[in-house]
């Protein structure tokens, strides 16, 4: 990666920390309701695979820890706040919350709960590239308690049967919701289970942003080059349980502290620092100017926006009537 | 007018609606180079090629998935499910994804798809072939549900689904397939929502769907015949949603009312339809309505027990004597 670009992404994903961090604390506060996953640790996995890929252009999917990887896509971080906020400025009008995150116009294809739902949809996507002559890819970014669902194993035939140009990226956090890995599934790297569908497969490191980015720039290449799918394992940790209910009680705070020994941002932020092209009081700068505007526009946007109206309540349950006219009456043109 | 069976008069919407538009695809287990387990998309593979008529994997929940997906850029998926038993399997991802996905993005991405399957009873194919599940469908929001009676309703109702923007499930049977009758020779397009009047009567409404609109129709013709009752007969071909103004239009004619389905009673049609009469024009009434439904049993396979746990159309004639006070 050129240094201006790791100085871009390095801003970038400190965005992505703090507006987590912030999260929580509204979460805290009530302001935001339901359920909420948040991302931290895990920042190199999106922005290193989407450095590789092509954001807005290229189609994501992916499950219900969705925040960072809509604003990679290019959703605007006051859109997505006022989202959690559920008002009407949401990026889903507040009719999604934070598992349903989406941006059309940015081609990200939304956040799911189900887990594993994805998969399929993922592969649909591509099929659509497919059948439309694009050059975009799809990517579907899951965690690997997903790949214990049915139709992570019927989406991966499918995909190789038919060389859909879809990208699988694992990310491999170590836990499903409470559940460790080694608890609950017989193969800990998930690249080998899928060595069964002949697609190929990588692991990786996903917490040094330049090994990710490497390996997903080989996987991105594949995929758009027409040679059907791929899947990439990316190593990597959530700092928070796996939604806010969580108090981490199924694993030891001395394995936390170990994998933020290898934090995403100051792996980053010190190769940086010792290749001279910052200083540590410009990180520091950084974090203050991030956490302003988080304060100043995406918190203030959210506050302020307006709550949907309950007239609108069954709104966009069903296209515009008006359109579909001729074929709810039978009376077409 | 064209007098064709129930396939087709399917395989005739599929193709002129694959020939329109070229992001207009099928998808489903046999349809492709076996033609179709009910020769529904006969000869489609042969005209539009493996890329639009997939022959897919046995992984119902894969594959639904996988055409929902493709959906959201435009494409327009016929998704045939072989039996609505294996439907159970493709739920999550036709509830979850294609009935949410509008509502959950706030009217972003739309998934216009159709799920077509054949529902209903065979002959003797035992509990796990046997299920009719309409009234699992009809519940769901953002889901439409229309069901044909006949190879007109077959051939229309299809082309609407394909156009529609919404998803629509299509719940076809099994027994139906080879039934022949009227299509017209030119495009049609019939309604997605309403009811139509299958036969006009005035004493009572005999209420149905795809093939309970064969008992009822056989029924009114027994109760003319035989005891001077005159029964309207209303084909109840979108069960999602139901037509309100058409129940209540009825029933406020005839002041009685059956309903006949070959699904099991609880949470039914048939309850769903009482309840609109209720909330309509209960005071309309001159006598409890009186719901013919299926034992509720897993479908035996023994003939005998298999007659004895799904109703027709004697079941409908004794409903209605029964309201009349003649049984």
């Amino acid at each position: 990666m050129k240094i201006e670009d790791k100085k871009r992404v390095l801003r970038e994903m400190v965005l992505h920390r703090r507006f987590e961090e912030r999260c929580y604390q509204a979460y805290i506060e009530r302001k935001i309701g339901g359920f909420l996953h948040l991302y931290p640790g895990q920042e190199a996995c999106c922005n290193g695979v989407m450095e590789a890929a092509r954001p807005g252009h290229d189609y994501v999917i992916t499950g219900y820890r969705d925040h960072v990887h809509a604003i990679k896509c290019g959703a605007d971080p006051k859109a997505v706040m006022a989202e959690l906020y559920g008002k009407e400025t949401g990026s889903s009008k507040g009719r999604g919350g934070s598992m349903h995150i989406f941006d059309g116009d940015k081609r990200f294809m939304g956040g799911y709960a189900l887990v594993g739902g994805p998969f399929p949809l993922a592969a649909g996507i591509a099929k659509a590239i497919q059948l439309k002559g694009g050059d975009e890819i799809a990517i579907c970014f899951l965690g690997d308690a997903a790949n214990n669902q049915g139709v992570f194993h019927e989406t991966l035939n499918m995909a190789a049967l038919w060389k859909l140009p879809v990208l699988f990226v694992c990310e491999n956090n170590l836990y499903g919701i409470g559940t460790s890995i080694e608890r609950s599934t017989a193969v800990v790297h998930q690249h080998k289970r899928v060595a069964a569908y002949n697609i190929p497969a990588d692991e990786c490191d996903g917490q040094d942003i330049e090994i990710v980015y490497e390996a997903a720039r080989k996987a991105v290449d594949h995929v758009r080059s027409g040679n059907g799918p791929y899947f990439l394992e990316l190593m990597t940790y959530r700092y928070r349980g796996h939604s806010m209910s969580d108090s981490r009680g199924y694993r030891s705070r001395e394995e936390e502290e170990l994998w933020k020994q290898r934090d995403p941002i100051f792996i980053l932020r010190d190769r940086l620092i010792k290749d001279g092209a910052m200083s540590m009081a410009d990180f520091e700068t950084l974090e203050k100017e991030t956490d302003a505007y988080i304060e100043n526009e995406v918190i203030k946007f959210a506050e302020e926006s307006p709550e949907p109206r309950v007239e609108d309540l069954e709104k966009y349950v069903f296209a515009d009537r008006a359109t579909q006219l001729p074929w709810l009456t039978g009376k077409a043109a | 007018m064209a007098n064709i069976m129930y396939w087709e008069a399917i395989q005739r919407a599929h193709d002129e609606e694959m020939a329109r538009d070229p992001l207009v695809i099928c998808m489903g287990e046999d349809i492709g180079v076996a033609g179709g387990t009910y020769k529904a998309t006969k000869g489609l593979y042969e005209k539009y090629g493996p890329l639009r008529v997939m022959d897919t994997p046995i992984s119902e929940g894969g594959f639904t998935g996988l055409g929902i997906g493709a959906s959201f850029l435009g494409v327009r998926p016929v998704i045939e499910i072989m039996s609505v038993n294996f439907a159970w399997l493709a739920m999550d991802q036709m509830f979850n994804s294609a009935a949410k996905v509008r509502y959950m993005s706030g009217g972003q991405l739309t998934a216009p798809c159709v799920f077509r399957s054949a529902g209903g009873a065979a002959h003797q194919l035992g509990a796990q072939h046997s299920a009719r599940m309409e009234k699992v469908f009809m519940g769901i929001a953002g889901l439409r549900v229309v069901t044909p009676s006949n190879p007109k309703q077959a051939y229309g109702l299809l082309k609407s689904a394909i156009r529609c923007d919404d998803p629509v499930f299509i719940n076809e049977h099994e027994l139906m397939y080879n039934m022949k009758g009227e299509v017209p020779d030119g495009e049609y397009f019939h309604p997605l929502e309403g009811s139509d009047i299958a036969r006009a009567g005035t004493d009572v409404t005999l209420f149905g769907y795809n093939i309970s609109v064969h008992w009822c129709l056989k029924a009114a013709e027994i109760l003319d015949k035989q005891y001077g009752i005159s029964a309207e007969v209303v084909d109840l071909y979108s069960l999602s949603p139901l037509d309100r103004a058409g129940i209540k239009a009825s029933v406020s004619k005839t002041h009685r009312a059956v309903i006949a389905e070959e699904d099991e009673a609880p949470v039914g049609v048939g309850s769903e339809v009482i309840a609109i009469i209720n909330e309509e024009c209960f005071f309309e009434l001159d006598a409890a309505p009186v719901r013919v439904h299926s034992a509720l049993v897993p479908q035996p396979y023994n003939h005998t027990l298999e007659k004895a746990a799904i109703p027709d159309h004697e079941d409908v004639v004794k409903a209605v004597l029964k309201i009349f006070g003649k049984a």
